[in-house]
Parts: C-alpha cells; sequence; structure tokens
C-alpha cells in the first residue's frame, strides 16, 4: 500500500500511478453530485447542453452536507452509497470525469468504464462526516440550489482521505481487501 | 387523567432530534471501542479508528456525526391514562422541523416517492405509537440513514424453512449489503407476526441497547451465533475487510400463524443513532 498525495483535477499520469488499496490525500477543487443532481446532469447531456463545470479532468465527490453552521464553511460530508449513481456514472466518465469519491463497491459496467477510460474510483470513509468536513475549506454551491442538500457545490478540499477502491486496470479493493483478511 | 401538553412533545423531539445526531449512545460507543481494541487487520482498524475520532469531533464541534441525519423515526408510548392537550402528530412533526432546523441537520424527506420534491424541513417523521399501561409518555427519536436502509430485507419464510432458513436469509442479506451500508453494522431481525409486523419488530430491535441480549435465552443464543456467523464473512470496517462485520445482532420476536415464517432484517450502520425521554 503506497500513499499519495495528488492535486484535483486528475491527469492520465496521475491516474496511472494509483493502485488499488493505494491511500490518497486529496488536495484542489471537486465537485459534489448525488441522485437528483445526476437526473439533471444526464438530462443536460442528452439535450446538448454545457455541464455546470468543466468535467476535464474533474473529481465528483458523492455527497449530500448538512448545512454549515455560521462560523463553518460546510456541516458534515461523508460520502453517500454510489451504486445509485452506477446507471449515470459512465456517460460523466466518457466524457472526461477523471475520478470519482463515494462509498461502496460498483456495478461491472462502471468498472469496465473505469478501465475503459483510464480513470479512478476513491472510497471515503462512510459515516465520517464530522471528520472529513475538517478537509473541506471552501464551499460554494455552483448549480440547482433548488435542490439543498443535492445540490451542486464547488469544494476545495484540502488532504481529504481516501482509498483507491478501483483503479484504473479495474481492480477492486473491496475484493483484494476482503480476501487478504480471510487467508491472513 | 394526567394532561400532557403538546407543546412539552414538541420540545422534546425537538431537543431528542439533535442530540440523537451529535452524541451515540454510550453501548454503541462501547461496541466500537472493542472492535477497534480487538482488530488487527490494519486497514480495518485504521477505518475504526476513524469513526471513533470522527464521533470525538462531533461531540466536540457539535456537529452532526454523519451528513444523513437521517428520516426521522418518532416511538411515542403513550401510557392510556395520559390526555394529550392539543395534537399530537402536529407536535411531532413541527419538533422534527425545529430541531432539524436549529441543529443544522440536513433535510432529506422527498413528499411524493415518484415525484420527488424536498419538503424542506424533514417532516413528516415516520411516528409509531403504542398505548401502553400508566400516564407517562416515552419518546424516542432514532434518524434513520438511507445507506442503511436500502440494505434491510423482508422476506416470507415457510414454518419448514426454521431457523436454519432464518439464519440463511439474515446472512445471505449482510452478505448482499457488502460496504454499502457503512459496516460494522447492527442487525434488528423482527421474527413472526405478519408481513408488516416482522419489519416493525426489525427496527424496534434496534433501540434496544446491546448490552442486552434477548430476554430468551434460544433467542439471546441465536443473537449470538448470528452475530459470529455474520463476523466470519470477513466484509469488515467499510468493507475493506477484517474481523467486524457487525458488532450486535438484536432480535425481537412474536407470535406468527401455523402458515408462516416472516423475516425481517434492518441494517443499521455503525451510528446506531436513537435518544430517549421520558415525560
Amino acid at each position: 500500500m503506497m500513499v499519495h498525495y495528488i492535486k484535483a483535477p486528475l491527469d492520465n499520469e496521475i491516474i496511472r500511478q494509483l493502485k488499488a488499496g493505494d491511500m490518497v490525500y486529496l488536495s484542489g477543487t471537486i465537485y459534489t453530485a448525488r441522485d437528483a443532481a445526476h437526473k439533471r446532469l444526464i438530462e443536460l447531456i442528452n439535450s446538448g447542453k454545457d455541464l455546470p463545470f468543466n468535467i476535464e479532468g474533474a473529481i465528483v465527490y458523492y455527497v449530500g452536507p448538512t448545512p454549515a453552521k455560521p462560523d463553518r464553511v460546510i456541516g458534515s460530508a461523508g460520502p453517500t452509497t454510489s451504486y445509485r449513481m452506477d446507471a449515470y456514472a459512465p456517460r460523466l466518465l466518457d466524457l472526461g470525469l477523471k475520478g470519482i469519491i463515494g462509498k461502496g463497491d460498483r456495478s461491472e459496467s462502471v468498472t469496465d468504464s473505469i478501465k475503459k477510460n483510464n480513470c479512478v474510483y476513491f472510497a471515503a470513509i462512510g459515516g465520517a462526516g464530522a471528520y472529513l468536513a475538517n478537509c473541506i475549506k471552501s464551499s460554494k454551491v455552483i448549480a440547482y440550489e433548488d435542490l439543498g442538500a443535492e445540490a451542486i457545490y464547488e469544494l476545495e478540499v484540502e488532504n481529504f482521505p481516501v482509498i483507491v477502491a478501483i483503479d484504473s486496470e479495474g481492480r477492486n479493493y473491496y475484493k483484494i481487501g476482503r480476501n487478504e483478511y480471510l487467508n491472513s | 387523567m394526567r394532561e400532557i401538553y403538546a407543546k412539552a412533545i414538541k420540545d422534546t423531539v425537538s431537543r431528542l432530534c439533535i442530540e440523537a445526531n451529535y452524541y451515540l449512545p454510550d453501548d454503541v460507543k462501547n461496541r466500537l471501542s472493542e472492535a477497534r481494541d480487538s482488530e488487527a487487520f490494519e486497514t480495518a482498524r485504521f477505518m475504526l479508528d476513524v469513526l471513533i475520532q470522527n464521533h470525538e469531533i462531533a461531540c466536540s464541534e457539535q456537529t452532526p456525526i454523519c451528513q444523513d441525519t437521517g428520516v426521522a423515526c418518532v416511538f411515542l408510548e403513550i401510557g392510556q391514562d395520559v390526555h394529550i392537550v392539543g395534537n399530537l402528530i402536529e407536535a411531532v412533526n413541527e419538533g422534527v422541523k425545529e430541531g432539524y432546523e436549529k441543529g443544522y441537520l440536513r433535510k432529506s424527506v422527498v413528499a411524493d416517492p415518484l415525484n420527488r420534491v424536498n419538503t424542506k424541513d424533514n417532516t413528516p417523521a415516520m411516528i409509531y405509537t403504542e398505548i401502553v399501561p400508566g400516564d407517562r409518555v416515552k419518546i424516542t427519536v432514532a434518524p434513520k440513514g438511507f445507506g442503511s436502509e436500502n440494505m434491510s430485507k423482508i422476506a416470507m419464510l415457510t414454518p419448514s424453512d426454521g431457523v436454519e432458513g432464518v439464519k440463511r436469509f439474515v446472512i445471505q442479506t449482510v452478505e448482499n449489503a457488502g460496504a454499502n451500508p457503512c459496516p460494522p453494522i447492527f442487525l434488528g431481525v423482527g421474527i413472526g407476526g405478519t408481513f408488516d409486523k416482522a419489519a416493525l419488530l426489525a427496527k424496534k430491535a434496534l433501540l434496544r441497547s446491546t448490552d442486552e441480549r434477548n430476554a430468551n435465552p434460544y433467542y439471546a443464543e441465536l443473537e449470538l451465533e448470528l452475530l459470529q456467523s455474520i463476523n466470519r464473512l470477513g466484509i469488515g470496517a467499510q468493507g475493506f475487510g477484517g474481523k467486524h462485520t457487525a458488532l450486535a445482532v438484536n432480535i425481537e420476536y412474536m407470535p406468527t400463524h401455523i402458515a408462516g415464517l416472516p423475516c425481517a432484517v434492518n441494517i443499521n450502520c455503525h451510528a446506531a443513532r436513537h435518544a430517549t425521554e421520558v415525560l
């Protein structure tokens, strides 16, 4: 297991160095989107319109944060379960999205798309929303404010901890890690 | 007849929504610490460490443990000698509305499951009422996140499936859930009753302290056996392998029909949140 400190957006060279099970501390700009925002993004793509952020090399974080207290930039902000976005993810990966942060395993078609497009799927620690919020340095809504917690936020993160769950060669740490434990 | 004003119920529900989302019950904290201390697998130990730190941050910064502050499940045990002055259901929903606003909790409820417009105040609550002897009102607020709720299942088993069928169904449900419900999980299992009663028993099982086993030794033994079998799956904290896939299995059971064996499994993430007050 290696530890990487990397900055978003991602390029192909960095992605190739990330292997399933590696620990990654992410910094830079990432975008949030979950169920309702994905539905709207796909509608935009279907009607040939521009997306609300530059998807080239971007990282999308599946999260719907709690409201920020007056002195804070964001509330609790841990990952939501990823499989609900499986139907949408390949469309975005085909358009240049390079990284996804969520939790839980992905479908075969998402894994295939990750391999085909040289992308990476990161897992953040589920249920650690208070802890992870401290790695988020700024936050602003850039689209779909009417969706509340499901709006698209632009986040600046600093050393945001994630694990490489599926790497660009399709290796899956949910399977590898569990087998390592069972054989230990 | 004792009178309790709806306003007192509203205020209590509001406070419990916040408390439940910021502070874990002591038994849940103890199960997490025990798991961390007995976990030799490095990744899982790291995950458990972060989850414990996360809770410490939630307490010290007065912030929700998890961003999914859930749908508010509100259990009311109402003494039959109590007269509620005012509108009970309205009071509960007003309490949820106030608590979720004041506590900076996420509003996660949509008004209609198919047309999906957020109600913006986390109402309505899921309200469960029960009439009990006495002149008190016991209120429990259990915010339920849907990462784990989505992984819950019910099966209408048959008498011939027996206890082995129950074990297979529970273990298969946990295997299918994998990393999705934020393991290490807590399991509420409801056995018997009808289709709906089994599901309610499973949900209520999650409210019982994990320091206690079922009062019936047969079911207490089954709880421990299921916990051991589940932990042999090796899913582990966050699903990357480890000794602790579940931290406790609580079973509730009730009489059922000669033709049936309903079995419901309600999964809760590691943050098994609930707070109670008696008025």
